[in-house]
């Protein structure tokens, strides 16, 4: 038991709540250019289809704009531009996850844009949660909370809290757009 | 105690504050000389629950000088002190001290001692004069904070005190009583203790105590029920007189002596501006809740139960829906919408309060000020039951306390300069609903603008150029700009020149207006319009690409097609358009926003010229589209602050458009270039 609680420590916060109040821990898988991550399914509000939204003036790529989520205005953040990967068109199968992310602010919901929702994932052992390996600065890998392998297939278990973050999604933003200024000058 | 009174030390600060007004409205209403009874026992009642409140906090120090209050109350209840001005000043006066220690008391700071001193001791020095005057032996035994007098004569009460068992379960303090009954007079306490169990037996919160209390002193039989005001229900009471009291002669008497007026009123006014200070702070606190009258509740109940019989009907339509029952589906449709809009509208009356509650405290100013300055002011209120918005309201009583302040001290000639018109001017406040917008006015019958000196300080201050002609409006609108004062001398009523452009700041923040009419010698009239409410304004909707914008039509002055030849290039960046004379800045809400497919083409668009903060642009759109009112939601919330964007709302279709920001767009832009 003692090596559980060690491993624990280095995942997020409030997989640490979960061991200790619940037996098993359940995280909603969904893939993203052919990986697959999970987040803590306590966080998803809902899965909804994806619906055209208001584009937003003068925010990061990945802020695709806001979305009425029942009279509330929810931002909408696309993962694969948020991960840096190459944008799709978006498809029948593209589906919305609207998160509560807590923030400092109190709870913000948000949404993310994902390839596809794939099931839910009941981890009982939390031992089977593995720490991401250190590629030193090569991979950012702050927002992932964990790894898990299920039948050869690894899951990366996503912090959402961090990566949906909407002040560090800006102050990243402002770095980019002084690395590019440099860079054209 | 078992019961945790923590919880209701906020609604007792909330209910002496609401006290403190009753009784500033009160002594305010009260005719010198004339005892209004009536009047006086409102007053005497609202000071007397605070000492109650106070008492059961342990609030000593509010408690002690209520009861010196209270104490001269009661003297001019009973008649035997006269309602003289200065009395009534002080009491005033008293009554700015108390919300101080209010205030002191619930952020935890310190107590003006030297001020409460003071006033306590002035308050004493009242009753003494009474006593001495009368020259009656009938002054009362003041125990606590009161000097201690001579012994009372023989007289008083006899009073039986057996709590039930229960008393203390109510949060009721035996002690407390005997307390306050000390300070009517004498007070010798004879416990009974033949009720008291066998200490096995005892229940720690029952009281098992019985009391006999002597009162010597000439205290009321009222005022002695009125300490037992709060337990009569919890004991078996009974007061007998100990010897046949002398109901003491009544004593009329005038003022006869009013020295340190001037002084009295002049530290008045420090303690106005402390109260001022003060409401900065408090205004935070108080700003969580919000007293709703029970009707506009029951509305709402009721227009849901409407909403829920709609929606019940819509859902047996939908169960076996064919194309004959059309016309009943249309039916029901309309009948939803006429829920939704009513329920709406009463949802927002929720939000809505009387402006009385920002109005009521101008009589006490006028009084107070015109006082200072020796002229002679009638105020004339109306309209004080309009609603508006509460976030409105407490934005708006600061700057109706500046244009109160500038008609007293600026409008309002002094005695003897008014010409024929009568020596005592009017101040005239007015609050109506008109086309959806509240109106205020602030008006006098004084001296009006005068429109050389405006004239001289803009061309000074190079705001006008020599030579030219300006209109009457545009003369006027000076006074808004920062810095310009025609005061001769500065006082510190008003005249520094720091106002009117605060003034104007305040009420454009909360999307209003200020006008100014001035006739010279005849007075001026200051009307403020006001949107009805915060979370709704009317929007002006137009397309950009495939984005749709929202401008809210107050800021819009027009709309117009552009012609090329009328756009210059001003250092081959900033656009500017030749208009009615001006040339205006184009702001190409594509460019600023990002928006695709969007009609490039100055000539193919249309150019909405809006107004903020003084200034005009033009904002380049493709095409206007309706105009609707929209509600107001957080961008904020969920997301952060978007320059440019004052906040969002949900569209017909569903969609969600962004509400225009016209000020902020003006600095982003101004930023840019």
């Amino acid at each position: 038991m003692a090596t559980k609680t060690t491993e624990l420590a280095t995942v997020g916060t409030h997989l640490k709540r979960e061991a200790t109040t619940a037996e098993g821990l359940q995280y909603l898988t969904f893939t993203l250019a052919g990986e697959s991550y999970g987040i803590d399914i306590l966080q998803v509000q809902e899965i909804r289809g994806w619906v055209p939204v208001t584009k937003v003036p003068n925010a990061p790529s990945f802020v695709r704009g806001v979305m009425n989520l029942r009279g509330a205005i929810v931002p909408v953040i696309d993962l694969r531009l948020r991960f840096g990967l190459e944008s799709v068109e978006y498809t029948k199968t593209t589906v919305v996850i609207v998160v509560t992310v807590r923030s400092e602010q109190g709870g913000r919901i948000v949404g993310m844009v994902v390839d596809g929702v794939s099931d839910v994932l009941n981890i009982n052992n939390a031992a089977d949660i593995k720490d991401p390996p250190d590629f030193g600065t090569a991979v950012n890998t702050e927002f992932i909370s964990g790894l898990v392998t299920i039948e050869a297939e690894m899951v990366m278990l996503l912090d959402v809290d961090r990566l949906l973050s909407i002040e560090e999604m800006f102050a990243m933003e402002s770095i980019r757009g002084a690395d590019a200024a440099r860079a054209t000058a | 105690m078992a019961i945790d009174i923590g919880q209701f030390v906020q609604t007792f600060f909330e209910e002496s504050l609401e006290g403190l007004d009753i009784m500033e409205a009160g002594l305010l209403a009260l005719p010198p000389g004339a005892a209004d009874l009536e009047q006086i026992n409102t007053i005497f009642r609202a000071a007397h629950s605070i000492k109650g409140g106070s008492g059961t906090f342990g609030f000593k120090e509010v408690t002690d000088f209520t009861h010196v209050m209270e104490t001269l109350l009661d003297k001019m209840r009973e008649g035997q002190l006269a309602v003289t001005s200065e009395a009534v000043n002080s009491l005033l006066e008293s009554v700015d001290c108390l919300r101080e220690m209010l205030m002191a008391v619930r952020q935890n700071t310190d107590i003006d001692n030297a001020r409460v001193g003071d006033l306590q001791g002035r308050l004493t020095q009242l009753l003494e004069r009474k006593g001495a005057a009368s020259g009656t032996a009938d002054a009362t035994g003041h125990r606590g904070p009161v000097a201690s007098q001579p012994l009372p004569p023989a007289g008083g009460w006899l009073i039986g005190f057996r709590p039930h068992l229960d008393l203390m379960h109510r949060g009721n303090d035996p002690v407390r009583i005997f307390r306050e009954l000390a300070a009517l007079g004498d007070l010798t306490v004879r416990p009974d203790f033949s009720r008291l169990p066998r200490l096995a037996e005892i229940q720690p919160e029952d009281c098992y105590l019985a009391w006999e209390l002597e009162l010597r002193g000439d205290a009321g039989h009222e005022a002695v029920t009125e300490v037992f005001a709060w337990v009569e229900d919890d004991c078996d009471l009974s007061i007998d007189a100990l010897v046949e009291t002398v109901v003491p002669p009544v004593t009329g008497k005038t003022a006869a002596e009013e020295p340190g007026q001037g002084e009295l009123l002049l530290e008045r006014r420090s303690g106005d501006r402390r109260k001022s200070d003060r409401r900065g702070s408090g205004a935070a606190a108080d700003s969580g809740s919000i007293r709703v009258s029970i009707d506009k509740v029951d509305a709402v109940i009721n227009l849901v139960g409407e909403l829920v019989t709609t929606q019940s009907m819509l859902s047996a339509l939908g169960v076996d829906f064919d194309m004959d029952r059309i016309d009943k589906l249309h039916e029901a449709l309309d009948q939803l919408d006429r829920n939704t809009r009513d329920l709406q509208e009463h949802v927002m009356r929720i939000r809505m309060l009387p402006v009385s509650s920002v109005f009521s405290r101008f009589p006490r100013m006028v009084h107070d000020i015109s006082e200072k300055l020796g002229k002679r002011v009638e105020l004339q209120i109306s309209g004080e039951q309009t609603e508006i918005d509460k976030t409105v309201i407490e934005k708006i009583g600061d700057p109706l306390i500046h244009l109160v302040r500038n008609s007293l001290d600026h409008g309002i000639e002094p005695p003897g300069e008014r010409g024929t018109k009568p020596q005592t001017g009017i101040i005239t406040l007015n609050a109506y609903h008109k086309s959806g917008s509240i109106f205020i006015e602030v008006g006098d019958d004084g001296r009006g603008l005068d429109r050389d000196a405006l004239r001289r300080k803009g061309l000074d201050s190079g705001l006008l150029r020599p030579g030219e002609e300006y209109s009457d409006e545009q003369i006027h609108e000076l006074i808004f700009h920062p810095g310009l004062s025609t005061a001769k001398q500065i006082s510190d009523v008003s005249g520094r020149g720091v106002g009117m452009d605060v003034v104007r700041r305040n009420i454009q923040d909360v999307g209003g207006n200020i006008q100014i009419a001035s006739h010279p010698g005849r007075g001026s009239m200051i009307t403020i319009c006001l949107p009805l409410t915060l979370a709704i304004l009317d929007g002006q909707l137009v397309s950009v690409g495939q984005d749709c914008y929202i401008i809210p039509l107050l800021s819009i002055v027009e709309s117009v097609q552009i012609r090329a030849e009328a756009i210059n290039r001003m250092a081959g960046k900033c656009e500017v358009l030749r208009f009615r004379g001006q040339h205006l800045p184009i702001l190409r809400l594509y460019e600023l926003f990002g928006a695709e497919d969007a009609v490039t083409d100055l000539e193919k668009g249309l150019l909405v010229v809006v107004e903020a903060d003084g200034r005009q642009v033009g904002l380049f759109v493709d095409d206007l589209q309706g105009q609707q009112q929209v509600s107001i939601k957080s961008l904020e919330k969920n997301f952060r602050r978007v320059s440019g964007v004052a906040g969002a709302t949900i569209l017909g279709d569903g969609r969600v458009g962004l509400i225009l920001d016209i000020s902020g767009l003006i600095r982003v832009n101004n930023a840019a270039m």
